[in-house]
């Protein structure tokens, strides 16, 4: 008898094809061998009861922060694997900004080899823009394409020179790789911690204004225009970002964009609420009421492709400290299910586009494998349990950090099982590897 | 306890009542600092640390000053770097300073939120005395208080601030003390110093300064930070003298006669304020400082455990 896998009862759905309905899904060689109704159950096979569940693909981020090498006491690949399946995420595509950053084969395949070892989540690497970070001379994208690289970025930071930029995306087009990228303009951020606004002047903290985003988000798209390399934009957060992601794509440039489950949640008036809880310190910063809306607006309509968590770990020592002083970045893979499906619940997104944003769309945006249950797809398989109340404890996280807005927070919805490859890598209640 | 206050870190969680609370017994207080012998008994045995991270000798005096009246113990703990620069944390400092077991810390920070961050993590009362460009509680209380002395009540009156709104803590409480009083106020300054969303916390906002001042019963001069010179948030200090500066000239004529001047000082003499203004019939600067003293005194013992009730007796 084969590795078989029969996932009996539950709610498939599936936008890459269209599925949504009771079907019985099978695993088998690590791939899908087939969705649905009625299914005669093989001898041998392994039955998972879906029940009252919803069974997707496994969900995909292009966006985390994993901390290795250089930073292992935050998050290492394993641990940040570990919490992605925790999550439902059985692909993640981490952030080069390590120490050092991976701007070289041998950081790639370090990332690589400690992935394979903890055999969790698939991890993809993404190469940096320019060496070291640096924002000055162009990376080796041949170099880390051959190596595993799937995207290009120089996250953390904004690429500010607007002709390395153009070069960057000029490059990249002939190894097919997108740039993802952090859109700050840093003179307009200056000393800024926060969102500017009242909330950031009733607590005298420094503002930064939508608009630092949204100038460097119509530059790159202005390069676009004028490279035709591939843009997406990381951890999309204002309303001018958003209209200028939505003018890109009606005049068809090769434009996408994510965001986070936070900057679809919480607002600026959450940090104040907060008490300068450093929980709440993130950047891009979390946005006005305004912002909000017309980020799940433009979510909801395809504007936006996809929802990343920008996982970004961090100990309590950097973030046991002054506002000003803390890092920025919160945690964000075992949360990113419940928070979203509150947005769900409130009616601002559909069930269906919901499962698409964490599944088909990013996959389409990086060109990764995934995102569907077709049959002869990789069997990567989340079961969710949508009704599953369950408390953000900072001791049951699987992440190495708990910098998190809903630390010790009720949340509803919870991913029970996780597939990679056909393996059960994760189960609610069972420690599995 | 100020009302349901453990700590006083932000006039902004204040009610009026709470504030009433401090003003009245300031009254008290105002008269023991009239005395010949200016010591009553009321905190002793007890102890008040102020921990400094920004230098201020006003301040950092007048809280001295206040907990040596009440014959409580004070220690001074000022540092002239950051602790964070010195990789030991805010958080640690103040636990370190708490194992010696103060009743009240007073703590100035430059961080926005600081106090709050200490109040979080020890056992004692904590009093702002000012944190980053977040608030300044016992200037605003004195600036009210003075107020409140002069005028009779706040009640209905109008109140300008003018200066550098954006990095002032004096400006923001004082605007919270002064609306929840029954104030109106008006904001004024070059728009670069007039932060985002201003008017969401119940305020006019205004760039002229006639416009501003021209029948307010009582007008808190900001001080300019020289620092701020070259920010780029006005050009130089002659055109910002020139424009939001106060000199005689435009106070006999815009000021309403028996208008109130003040300042939390020190004062940029012939930037925002001329000297024949700082020292003329309008200021009431000098007042401030003495009010200072009798404020800051009613918030210790207020947190150190004193009985209002017994205190006005
Ligand atoms: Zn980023
Ligand atoms: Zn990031």
């Amino acid at each position: 008898m084969a590795d078989v896998t029969i996932i009996e009862g539950g709610r498939v759905i599936d936008p890459a094809s269209g599925t949504d309905g009771v079907r019985t899904v099978v695993l088998k060689d690590g791939l899908v061998a087939e969705v649905s109704e009625r299914v005669e159950r093989p001898s041998g096979a392994t039955v998972v009861d879906a029940r009252g569940r919803w069974v997707t693909p496994g969900f995909i981020d292009l966006h985390v922060h994993l901390r290795e090498p250089g930073q292992e006491y935050k998050e290492t690949v394993a641990s940040g694997a570990r919490a992605a399946v925790a999550g439902g995420f059985t692909s993640v595509v981490c952030m080069p900004n390590t120490k050092p950053v991976n701007d070289t084969l041998a950081v790639t395949e370090l990332i690589l080899a400690r992935a394979a070892a903890a055999g969790l989540a698939r991890v993809y690497p993404c190469g940096c823009i320019s060496k070291g970070s640096a924002g000055e001379e162009l990376a080796e994208y041949g170099e880390l394409k051959a190596g595993g690289c799937v995207a290009l970025s120089d996250d953390g930071k904004p690429v500010s020179s607007p002709a390395l930029m153009r070069r960057a995306l000029e490059y990249a087009r002939a190894f097919g790789l997108p740039l993802t990228v952090h859109e700050e303009d840093l003179s307009l951020v200056g000393k800024g911690v926060m969102h500017e606004g009242a909330a950031s002047t009733r607590l005298g903290l420094k503002g930064i204004p939508g608009q630092a985003e949204d100038v460097m988000v119509l530059r790159d798209i202005a390069l676009v225009e004028l490279t035709g390399g591939r843009l997406h934009i990381s951890h999309l957060s204002s309303a001018g970002a958003v209209r200028a992601v939505r003018e890109a794509k009606r005049r068809g440039l090769p434009v996408t964009a994510e965001v986070t489950p936070h900057h679809l949640a919480l607002t600026d008036e959450d940090v104040a609420a907060s008490g300068y809880s450093t929980d709440f310190k993130m950047s891009p910063p979390l946005r006005s009421a305004a912002d909000v809306a017309a980020c799940r607006e433009a979510l909801a309509d395809g504007t936006i492709d996809c929802i990343a968590t920008d996982h970004a770990p961090h100990s309590a020592v950097e973030k046991a400290v002054e506002f000003d002083a803390a890092m920025n970045g919160i945690t964000g893979l075992e949360t990113a299910f419940a928070v979203c499906l509150g947005l769900v619940r409130g009616g601002a997104l559909t069930e269906r586009r919901l499962v698409e944003a964490l599944t088909a769309s990013p996959a389409r945006a990086f060109g990764l494998p995934g995102g569907t249950l077709a049959r002869g797809a990789p069997a990567d398989v989340a079961v969710l349990d949508p009704a599953a109340v369950w408390t953000f404890d900072a001791a049951a996280t699987f992440s190495k950090s708990a910098n998190s807005p809903w630390r010790g927070t009720q949340l509803t919805g919870r991913c029970t099982h996780t597939f990679v490859g056909g393996r059960l890598v994760h189960q609610v209640g069972g420690e599995t590897r | 306890m100020i009302g349901r206050q453990r700590h006083c870190i932000a006039l902004e969680d204040f009610s009026r009542d709470e504030l009433e609370l401090v003003l009245d017994l300031a009254v008290s207080m105002k008269e023991v600092l009239r005395r010949p012998i200016k010591k009553v008994p009321s905190l002793r045995g007890k102890s008040v640390v102020n921990l400094f991270f920004e230098a201020s000798t006003r301040t950092r005096s007048s809280f001295e000053i206040a907990a040596k009246i009440l014959s409580a113990d004070a220690l001074n703990w000022t540092s002239a770097s950051s602790s964070v620069s010195k990789g030991e944390t805010l958080i640690d400092t103040a636990r370190n300073l708490e194992a010696m077991r103060p009743d009240v810390l007073v703590i100035r920070h430059s961080a926005s939120g600081a106090p709050r961050l200490v109040a979080d993590h020890v056992g004692c009362a904590v009093v702002s005395a000012g944190d980053g460009a977040h608030e300044h509680p016992s200037q605003g209380l004195l600036d009210c208080f003075t107020v409140r002395e002069r005028l009779g009540t706040l009640e209905g009156k109008t109140l300008a601030i003018v200066g550098d709104v954006s990095h002032s803590r004096v400006a923001r409480s004082d605007l919270h003390g002064f609306t929840k009083l029954g104030a109106r106020v008006r904001m004024c300054g070059p728009p670069t110093m007039m932060p985002a969303g201003l008017a969401q916390l119940g305020c006019t906002v205004h760039t002229d300064l006639r416009e501003a001042v021209e029948g307010a019963d009582a007008v808190v001069m900001l001080r300019i930070q020289h620092e701020r010179i070259g920010d780029p948030l006005i050009p130089n200090t002659r055109e910002y003298s020139r424009l939001w500066g106060l000199n005689s000239k435009k106070a006999a004529e815009w000021l309403k006669p028996g208008a109130l001047v003040l300042h939390p000082g020190p004062i940029n003499r012939g930037v925002e304020l001329s000297p024949e203004v700082a020292d003329g019939p309008f200021s009431v600067i000098l007042d401030q400082v003495q009010n200072g003293v009798a404020v800051r005194m009613a918030i210790l013992y207020l947190l150190a455990g004193g009985d209002p009730a017994e205190a006005r007796a």
